[in-house]
């Protein structure tokens, strides 16, 4: 539309509207400048370098000189502390794709009906952890779950569900599960938004013909509201599952990986490696590796849901 | 979009209101009232669902109410337990022992500076690259379209180490703009594409209008079309001001060894790290990192809330 509108009147006097044209374009050029330094250096590049990284023995001092080859990758697929680390990230993608998901699409649903009071207060309790830094919401949660002392063992203990504390973040089988769970707290909230923003999608008229056709809730919800909002819940379900991988935050701050590694997401096993100040030199390489490892794991992921959900969207379009 | 949140609560609760107020004055005797008796049905039905809401809503909000009443507690009173929320003597020694030996109160000027180092990296460099990129024709605007939403899909993995070591080659560790340009350039997408789109959208008689009157490429931009995307800004600056004062991972990465640049988050971690007795200075130190971003959200919420579902929705 833009050149159609600039392009019509051109013919008569040409050179001044092509100078104008090249300046324009300089000047579009110029301000494209900073984002492209920007997002080059500090976004594309360190994904380019980080690949070169990985195959070399590097602690960061100087260049990296060392030529190991695919050692480092070696080292990692072969290490039972990586997988470890693998299969707890994967355990918190698990807890956010079937609980945090379906659930945070039932409240939605129940939260989208303007018969309900008080919607909006609701709405705002649920989203609060999302907006309080993990770091720091997830220590008080610490505090709330001591052992000793702690709010939810005093009240477990008062109406006798327990009869001995127990040790949420200090029993290596328990705090895997317990730090899922906090962390579906802390990001229910943006996922309760994302479904409530594709309920919002449904035309209303929808229904109305539904229930004049004599539609049940359920038989509603079947024809109208899931093939409705599949497009945006292929994008819902994407972002859920990113978000839940890169869970590092609540990790590092509340368990450190521990006890036992028990805890232990690639993250934190990757920023072990490179920033720990317990460990004698860092090892840029290796967690340049791992780190590729994870991307190149995550990107199969997501290519496998993407084609998965299109095909299925595409079906229940037919 | 904004359908999201527009019936808002004062409208909402008139509905309800008066549709009780027919439901109350019993089945009126005509049938032309049936429809509206059935709602008010409906409605009274959905008021069971409070039973539950009330409930989750309070243990959901618990450990924020827990931090807030903690932090007035006395450490005595904390160190008895029990289960109650209201202080039963108020002080304010948390705060003070939290905002000067907890050194939180250097903290907060951090993670501000921070915080807005990175807003306003973001929208110098969005708002420029947007009003270029409305442009259809600007040669090589494909290829830059192309890579940022590629990018926005390819997972980073971890790319913090060359982003370190970028840091450290500008010499630029010293402060937090380092730490800032990291936490901005990966998060440039969105707000760029947010401008595009805003840009696209104004029509171009409005660009042509202000070059008749003499303005060049810079000054139509900065005086006519910069002012106009002020929507776009406040999306832009709220959502990332939240994400950059709740960043941890690249200001925790950017500060070890410089206890002076701490952001609240890493400086929470660190005084976790060091006195993990001291819960009523912890819930002092919490609520100072968490209280007024809070503020911020509960003010400014119908955008912010608005920003994530349209992010979604396009």
């Amino acid at each position: 539309m833009t050149t159609a509108v600039m392009k019509a009147p051109t013919k008569p006097r040409a050179p001044s509207k092509t100078r104008a044209r090249r300046q324009a374009v300089l000047w579009g050029w110029l301000f494209l400048v900073p984002l492209v330094v920007l997002f080059t250096a500090f976004s594309l590049w360190p994904i380019i370098a980080s690949w070169g990284y990985a195959f070399f023995d590097w602690d960061g001092v100087g260049p990296p000189e060392v030529f190991v080859g695919l050692d480092n990758f070696r080292e990692a697929l072969n290490s039972s502390a990586f997988w470890n680390a693998f299969w707890n990230s994967f355990f918190f993608s698990l807890g956010a794709l079937f609980v945090e998901l379906p659930a945070a699409l039932c409240l939605a649903m129940l939260l989208n009906n303007t018969l309900l009071r008080g919607r909006t207060f609701y709405r705002l309790a649920i989203f609060l952890p999302v907006v309080s830094t993990t770091a720091v919401i997830g220590l008080v949660i610490a505090v709330l779950l001591a052992p000793v002392g702690g709010v939810v063992n005093e009240v477990l203990l008062t109406i006798g569900f327990v009869d001995r504390p127990i040790n949420f973040l200090g029993n290596p089988d328990i705090a895997l599960p317990t730090l899922v769970v906090v962390d579906i707290w802390k990001g229910f909230g943006i996922t309760l938004i994302y479904w409530l923003a594709a309920l919002q999608t449904v035309p209303k008229d929808l229904y109305e013909a539904a229930k004049l056709d004599g539609a049940g809730a359920r038989q509603q919800l079947a024809n109208i509201t899931v093939p409705v909002i599949m497009p945006i819940a292929v994008v819902i379900l994407l972002l859920t599952f990113q978000r839940s991988l890169n869970t590092f935050d609540l990790v590092q701050a509340v368990t450190g990986g521990g006890p036992v590694f028990s805890t232990d997401v690639l993250p934190t096993y990757i920023y072990r490696y490179a920033f720990d100040a317990n460990i004698a030199a860092p090892r840029y390489g290796f967690a340049c590796a791992v780190g590729v490892i994870f991307g190149v794991f995550t990107l199969i992921i997501t290519l496998l849901q993407g084609p998965l959900l299109a095909g299925r969207l595409k079906r229940s379009a037919q | 979009m904004s359908a999201l949140i527009t019936p808002g609560a004062g409208a909402q609760a008139g509905v309800d209101a008066a549709s009780q107020v027919a439901g109350e004055a019993g089945p009126p005797p005509g049938s032309p009232r049936r429809g509206r008796n059935r709602v008010s049905g409906q409605s009274r039905r959905m008021r069971w669902w409070h039973l539950f809401l009330i409930p989750f809503c309070f243990i959901w909000i618990y450990p924020f109410l827990w931090m807030v009443t903690a932090a007035f507690k006395t450490p005595a009173e904390m160190l008895l337990g029990g289960i109650g929320l209201w202080p039963n003597e108020w002080t304010l020694d948390n705060f003070v022992r939290a905002w000067t030996t907890g050194r939180f109160g250097e903290y907060t000027g951090n993670t501000l500076t921070f915080a807005i180092a990175v807003v306003v990296i973001q929208v110098l460099v969005a708002s420029l690259a947007g009003y270029a990129l409305r442009e259809k024709t600007l040669p090589g605007r494909k290829i830059v379209m192309g890579v940022l939403v590629a990018a926005m899909f390819i997972p980073h993995g971890y790319t913090i180490i060359p982003v370190f070591q970028l840091v450290n080659a500008l010499g630029l560790q010293d402060g937090l703009l380092g730490a800032a340009i990291a936490q901005a350039a990966p998060g440039l997408v969105v707000p760029v594409l947010l401008y595009v789109g805003f840009f696209s959208g104004i029509p171009n008689e409005l660009g042509e209008a202000a070059r008749v009157d003499g303005a060049g490429y810079l000054r139509t931009f900065r005086s006519v079309m910069l002012p106009l995307a002020k929507p776009v800004t406040g999306t832009v600056v709220l959502m990332n001001f939240i994400g950059a004062w709740n960043s941890f991972f690249i200001p925790l990465v950017f500060t070890l060894g410089r206890p002076e640049l701490r952001t609240l988050g890493v400086g929470m971690y660190n005084f976790f790290g060091t006195d993990t007795t001291d819960w009523t200075g912890l819930a002092a130190g919490a609520s100072i990192a968490i209280i007024p971003i809070v503020i911020v959200f509960l003010f400014l919420q119908r955008s912010f809330v608005e920003g994530i579902a349209g992010a979604v929705k396009s």
